[in-house]
């Protein structure tokens, strides 16, 4: 149960993305390394670039200029190996439930993992393979597609078997297989798309805002299977996210993106440890690197990295440790804070503490596009 | 099985709220030795933690000689903490008789804490075991 897999899920070199009616690049020369196995927040301010990277590592677009490799190879050929779910959940709209889970399957004959899927779509309680609540029905929930389902030869999801629905049970924010995808709401809709990504078993899920319209209780649980599959599998998961808060203890790598490019990486801990608070008579700081700093009259708050030349001052100062949505904030209402990358994340990842001034200008051959 | 609660705004370290709440099971005899420890993967789906929490919190049970990985089944418990509960009998008995006195010579709940928590940092200071 070693969750620092081997191997590599990302790794961006030079990467640029300009889009054609946009004025600026939305990304521009952003390099950065994810190792495999971690669980990566991707965090940012609206039109920084967090979808776009998601999609350049989904393969749905490509780069103005420089690489991606997603699992140590190009989009196009890990895309067996990994999940993408959009942010705006494009399912078809016709379809039921069951049929949408039916569809993944054949899509992914080589790796579906119904069980997991039907656990997503129906909650955690009541997926049972092995029990038929509809009799004869059943074939009509999985027919919409094919008409008689009963020849069909895909292993594991013939008819007859179905998610073990106990009549008069409510289901806590599980849906109904019969349900049609247009009738379902955006939390739902996230419900569906969650199912067929589990139900890949991928090695690398691409989760854009996977959790924005889902209800707290839904949340919870959806993020705790995300977890549990990470814990289980070693899977990577990579999501974007604007609830700081809510990343807090979940995440064990984060990347918070501003001005085209990635300004933190790193194992969260490691950022914050990298930081401190300072709350004190108002003083000079130079000599220390300032994230941000604010004053009233004789009293200055001030956010500034531990590792710059000068140690912190103590005499007669308060020294804090910053929560990680007060380092995020920080950065976020600054952005001319140095950017800082802690250790595997940069493009090399020789140094344990990499200012990104030393990790750009490294654009290796070998990782020039085939 | 234990159950964990993760407090979130505690300001203890995740891990450290795991490895709390093991030993207050193991004390009050709510897991004995030879019991497993819930699984990473069902920890993080009750909780929604990361992972390496749960791994980090297990494998500082383990270092203290608590717990035992065993590769592949899960993790168990190697012994309890404090003693048997038998042996609590008499040291309450006389516990007991002690508030009634403090009780009767007037002192309210606040100060029989306050004097039990001088003696109890005198007598066994913070860190010990």
């Amino acid at each position: 149960m070693n969750r620092d897999g081997e191997g590599t899920a990302l790794e961006a070199v030079g990467l640029g993305k300009r889009y054609r009616r946009r004025r600026g690049p939305v990304l521009q020369d952003c390099s950065f390394h994810l190792p495999a196995g971690r669980i990566c927040a991707l965090v940012g301010p609206n039109g920084t670039g967090k979808s776009t990277l998601l999609a350049l590592a989904a393969g749905l677009i490509r780069p103005t200029e420089g690489t991606l490799k997603v699992l140590g190879t190009t989009p196009a050929r890990a895309r067996e190996r990994f999940a993408y779910v959009a942010q705006a959940k494009p399912l078809p709209p016709q379809l039921t439930v069951a049929a949408t889970l039916r569809l993944g399957a054949e899509l992914n004959r080589a790796r579906w993992d119904r069980e997991a899927a039907e656990r997503i779509a129906y909650g955690p309680v009541y997926a049972n393979p092995y029990a038929d609540p509809y009799g004869e029905e059943s074939g009509s929930a999985y027919g919409d597609m094919h008409g008689e389902a009963a020849a069909d030869p895909v292993p594991g999801v013939g008819p007859g078997v179905g998610p073990n629905l106990v009549p008069g049970v409510v289901r806590e924010g599980g849906l109904h297989p019969r349900d049609r995808i247009r009738s379902l709401s955006g939390g739902q809709r996230t419900r569906v798309a969650l199912a067929l990504a589990f139900g890949k078993r991928p090695e690398l899920m691409l989760l854009d805002e996977p959790m924005a319209d889902l209800d707290p209780l839904a949340r919870r649980e959806l993020l705790g299977a995300l977890l549990g599959e990470a814990a289980e599998h070693g899977t990577t998961i990579v999501m974007s996210s604007h609830v700081v808060a809510e990343l807090e203890g979940v995440c064990d790598h984060l990347f918070l993106m501003g001005g085209g490019r990635i300004r933190l990486g790193g194992d969260p801990e490691q950022l914050l440890a990298a930081h401190t608070l300072l709350t004190g008579p108002a003083r000079d700081l130079s000599g220390h690197t300032v994230v941000e700093s604010h004053g009233t009259g004789r009293q200055l708050t001030a956010l500034i990295r531990t590792d710059g030349p000068n140690s912190p001052p103590t005499d007669g100062w308060e020294t804090a440790a910053p929560s990680l949505e007060e380092l995020l904030l920080a950065h976020l209402r600054n952005p001319e804070a140095p950017d800082l990358f802690t250790e595997e994340t940069g493009g090399t990842g020789t140094a344990d503490m990499t200012d990104v001034t030393d990790v750009t200008d490294v654009t290796g051959e070998e990782n020039a596009r085939p | 099985m234990v159950e964990y609660r993760i407090d979130r705004r505690s300001g203890v370290a995740t891990y450290v709220q795991i490895v709390q709440q093991t030993k207050q099971a193991l004390r009050l005899g709510v897991l004995e030795p030879g019991d497993k420890l819930p699984t990473a993967r069902e920890v993080v789906e009750a909780t929604a933690i990361n992972p390496n929490t749960v791994l980090k919190a297990y494998r500082e049970l383990e270092r203290e000689g608590l717990v035992e990985a065993r590769r592949g089944i899960g993790t168990f418990v190697r012994r309890s903490l404090g003693s048997a509960p038998a042996d609590h009998t008499a040291l309450r008995s006389k516990l007991t008789a002690w508030l009634d006195e403090a009780r009767k010579e007037g002192l309210e709940r606040e100060d029989i804490s306050a004097l039990f928590t001088s003696v109890l940092d005198e007598k066994c200071p913070e860190g010990e075991r």
